[in-house]
């Protein structure tokens, strides 16, 4: 029983050490506050119901994705009878025109990083890209 | 007229199971209270074919109209070491391209000629029989040899099993050696195989591939090889062609005129 002043000093700076982040972030004002989104350009829907693209969004892409690569159609009416064609970089992103403060900020917030950008290409980006790779290719192929 | 619930109910089932079974039929698919369509302007065949006359692609220029049009179309990169490169469209000597015919005597400049080379959207395509994803496959409504990217594994058994070479692998990011990066056409990244598709994306805008629209000697005719009033049926009619490496029995779509 000597040791029972140890112990409870060990738990109470065990306790703070973990519950510092929590301390700290109150202290400093710090909220977690779900991340403010750019407005879409277009509307006044999106193409499926709100809730829904909220929640299932990358379903519906990859609904769309497979009707156009493996079935071949390319039209999608919604659910408001507006007619899209079904694409992410010429659909999604003509109404949601800003990726980086769109679809980015969310997806950090919520810590998933789709790759589709591996091989999709965002029109801003396309723009800049387009001055650098002009640049002559004197280096060969090495990376 | 009056009906009972038991009738009602019936026709209503009837009705239900016709609805879902016409949608089947037509492949279209209900998502997130939407329909998917197939394209309005869509051109459609029963089997696409190429017919490449040799005789008018012969411009002192050298030139390569065709290959940039689909290189551009379709944000392929353009990599100086030829062990990397990657091609949708290409152009070889006569004898790489007939290597069987290399001893046959030919007539006038035949075997100087350069001769534009693709896809050749086999009948009997041996890179879908190798794909172990179903990422390469036949689509079966027009025999084009499609290709689907997010299945892609980078395997390179089709690359190993095309005898025309018309594949090409992605040894590192691409998206440096793209000249004019477009957002109409996805770029590939690395680890993916890649080729020309027939322009599948345009025919289902009412638009022919790239190629045949670049070429400023019409050159190239496309149509459907199973209607024999097609301009391509017509002129392998009338003319002699010549398909790559026939005795493999692959039955290419893409035809050269001597
Ligand atoms: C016609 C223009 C338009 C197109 C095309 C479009 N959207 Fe939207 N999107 C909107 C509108 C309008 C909203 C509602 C915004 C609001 O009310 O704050 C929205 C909302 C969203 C939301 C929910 C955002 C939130 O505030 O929670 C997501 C996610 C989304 N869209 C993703 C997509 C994706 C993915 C695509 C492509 C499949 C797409 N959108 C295509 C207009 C569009
Ligand atoms: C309101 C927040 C929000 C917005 C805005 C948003 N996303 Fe998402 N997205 C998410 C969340 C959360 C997930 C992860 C869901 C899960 O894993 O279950 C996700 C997942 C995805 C996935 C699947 C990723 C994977 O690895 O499986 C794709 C694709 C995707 N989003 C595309 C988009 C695109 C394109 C846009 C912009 C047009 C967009 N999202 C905008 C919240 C959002
Ligand atoms: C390896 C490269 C690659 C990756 C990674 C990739 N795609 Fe694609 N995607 C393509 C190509 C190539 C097409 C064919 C475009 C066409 O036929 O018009 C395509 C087509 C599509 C289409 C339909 C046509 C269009 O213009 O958008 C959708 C939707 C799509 N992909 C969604 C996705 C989503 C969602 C992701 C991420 C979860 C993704 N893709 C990742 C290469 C890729």
């Amino acid at each position: 029983m000597r040791d029972r002043v140890w112990i409870t000093l060990g738990l109470i700076v065990f306790l703070v050490g973990i519950t510092y982040p929590i301390w700290f972030n109150n202290a400093a004002g710090v909220r977690a506050e779900a991340p403010v989104l750019r407005k879409p350009v277009k509307g006044p829907n999106c193409v499926a119901p709100l809730e829904y693209m909220r929640a299932s969004h990358m379903e519906l892409l990859t609904a769309w994705r497979d009707e156009v690569v493996r079935q071949g159609n390319r039209r999608f009416v919604a659910f408001d009878g507006r007619t899209y064609t079904m694409s992410l970089s010429k659909t999604c992103l003509d109404c949601h025109d800003n990726r980086a403060e769109f679809c980015d900020r969310c997806h950090s917030y919520a810590g998933v990083s789709p790759y589709c950008w591996d091989c999709h290409v965002d029109p801003r980006q396309a723009r800049t890209v387009r001055a650098w790779a002009g640049r002559p290719q004197a280096e060969g192929w090495a990376r | 007229m009056s009906m009972d619930r038991k009738t009602f109910l019936k026709l209503g089932g009837c009705g239900l199971a016709a609805a879902v079974a016409g949608n089947k039929l037509a492949g279209l698919v209900q998502i997130a209270g939407g329909q998917s369509a197939p394209g309005e302007k869509t051109l459609r065949a029963s089997r696409w074919a190429m017919v490449i006359d040799t005789r008018k692609c012969q411009r002192a220029d050298g030139c390569d109209a065709c290959i940039r049009a689909c290189h551009e179309a379709h944000n392929v990169p353009s990599i100086p070491d030829p062990r990397r490169e990657i091609k949708w469209a290409w152009k070889d000597r006569f004898e790489h391209a007939f290597p069987e015919l290399e001893t046959s005597p030919l007539p006038g400049d035949v075997r100087e000629r350069q001769v534009l080379l693709l896809c050749n959207h086999c009948a009997n395509p041996p890179c879908v029989r190798v794909c172990p994803t179903r990422a390469t496959w036949k689509r079966q409504s027009d025999g084009i040899v499609m290709m689907d990217w997010h299945r892609c594994i980078g395997c390179r058994y089709c690359v190993a099993a095309c005898p025309y070479g018309s594949r090409s692998f992605n040894w590192f990011d691409p998206r440096p050696y793209i000249r004019n990066m477009h957002a109409e056409y996805p770029t590939r990244t690395r680890g993916v195989v890649e080729k020309c598709t027939f322009c599948e994306e345009r025919l289902a805008e009412g638009r022919l591939p790239a190629c045949v629209e670049a070429c400023p000697e019409k050159a190239l005719v496309f149509g459907d090889a199973a209607d024999p009033n097609s301009e391509v049926s017509q002129l392998l009619r009338e003319q002699f062609a010549l398909r790559r490496k026939p005795e493999l029995g692959t039955e290419p779509q893409v035809f050269y005129l001597l």
